[in-house]
């Protein structure tokens, strides 16, 4: 296993979203915009990275039958820091996201990723495996977030690209936009994958 | 009699209005990965409901008389999962303990729920809009019942689709219950002139 894979697998091979099917929850309710897509990822990009630093570092020194509960714990300590860190510097975001911050506790991306890679890893892959599973994370948040985004409002950014005469698709900024979306996604992504595959 | 149409709404609002699954996106890998038949739908939706309602109850006890005296709000989160990761092993040994049957039923259900994001969202969301110790109870009902319908409506709608033979093939399975989970909340929408 090397290194470079390490970093490249969360992106394609097994991008949490659309290959593995994990958080959908934030996925979901967050891709109303480019912009919340973005900001979304970042966050969990930063506590992915701390999370899987913190829990590799201590691999050795945490019993394997309290290791869910200390993960839990480490991957609360640094959703407090991002909730902090935004509420003082991006009130906007902050204010959009809404309880989806406190709830990247309970995403599975990071729990999953601490139980399956930073326990049994050192250090330096575990940052790499953090980096290529955020990348591929916020990748497929910004894809769902620009296109309901340019539908359902007619914007990218929050600027007006399709002209004053486009008249948007309210439905898809809305929840079963949301979910109808997805659906086709994973369509499409199963499809080109089988098709590589053949 | 005030007091009690209030609750009702919020009972209304939490369970149909603003459905934690349709409506919030909470609680999603349990409502796509338990869905598949209306049995093991109906005992996750049970564990959920009883967990629900006893989690606003603790965690509006621990607000209340923990973080807000303390002046430690900060510590929200990290205190509210590790609540709810407790309350969860608690509620299944104290199960085991008095009723076999009921562990027989909901037994493998309950480890799930830890990470449920509606258990922790349900009690942010508490916490947020800072209601009393009686309507975040009804609240957690509430969001329990409406948890617990989503559920058995698409576990129905998914072992119909299981008869049939219609979807292409890279539609099969997940893609095709998200499409449908759209639809519900297409469906769901129309409650809101309910409130």
């Amino acid at each position: 296993m090397s290194l470079k894979q390490d970093f490249s697998r969360g992106i394609f091979a097994e991008n949490p979203t659309f290959r593995l099917i994990l958080g959908m929850c934030p996925t979901l309710a967050v891709s109303t915009s480019l912009v919340n897509a973005i900001g979304m990822g970042a966050a969990t990009t930063f506590v992915l990275l701390g999370s899987n630093i913190l829990v590799s570092l201590f691999r050795k020194l945490i019993p394997s039958n309290i290791r869910i509960p200390a993960f839990i714990v480490i991957i609360a300590t640094f959703v407090t820091i991002v909730e902090l860190i935004m509420q003082a510097y991006f009130p906007a975001l902050n204010k959009s996201l809404g309880i989806f911050i406190p709830l990247i506790v309970v995403n599975c991306i990071i729990l999953g990723r601490a139980e399956a890679f930073a326990s049994k890893n050192p250090v330096f892959p575990s940052v790499l495996d953090a980096l290529g599973m955020g990348i591929g994370f916020t990748g497929a948040l910004a894809l769902l977030g620009a296109v309901r985004e340019i539908l359902g409002v007619g914007t990218i950014w929050g600027y007006h690209i399709l002209g004053t005469n486009f008249n948007p698709v309210i439905i898809m900024i809305l929840p079963p936009g949301a979910f109808i979306a997805l659906g086709l996604f994973l369509g499409l992504f199963n499809s080109l994958s089988k098709k590589g595959k053949a | 009699m005030v007091f009690f149409t209030k609750l009702f709404i919020i009972f209304l609002s939490a369970a149909l209005v603003n459905n934690y699954v349709l409506n919030r996106f909470l609680g999603i890998c349990p409502f796509i990965g338990v869905s598949k038949n209306s049995s093991a739908a109906f005992g996750m939706g049970m564990a959920v409901i009883f967990v629900m309602t006893i989690a606003s109850m603790t965690a509006w006890v621990i607000q209340h008389y923990l973080l807000i005296p303390f002046d430690v709000m900060f510590l929200r989160t990290i205190t509210f999962i590790l609540v709810i990761a407790t309350l969860v092993q608690f509620v299944e040994m104290v199960i085991t303990k008095i009723s076999p049957a009921l562990q027989q039923a909901l037994g493998i259900f309950l480890p799930l729920i830890t990470t449920n994001c509606a258990v922790l969202g349900l009690v942010t969301i508490n916490s947020d809009s800072n209601l009393g110790f009686i309507e975040s109870v009804v609240n957690g009902l509430g969001a329990g019942v409406g948890f617990t319908i989503a559920l058995l409506l698409m576990s129905a709608i998914r072992e119909r689709l299981d008869l049939t033979d219609g979807a292409p093939e890279c539609m099969k399975g997940v893609p095709i219950a998200f499409i449908i989970a759209g639809l519900m909340s297409l469906a769901f929408m129309g409650f809101t002139c309910l409130i």
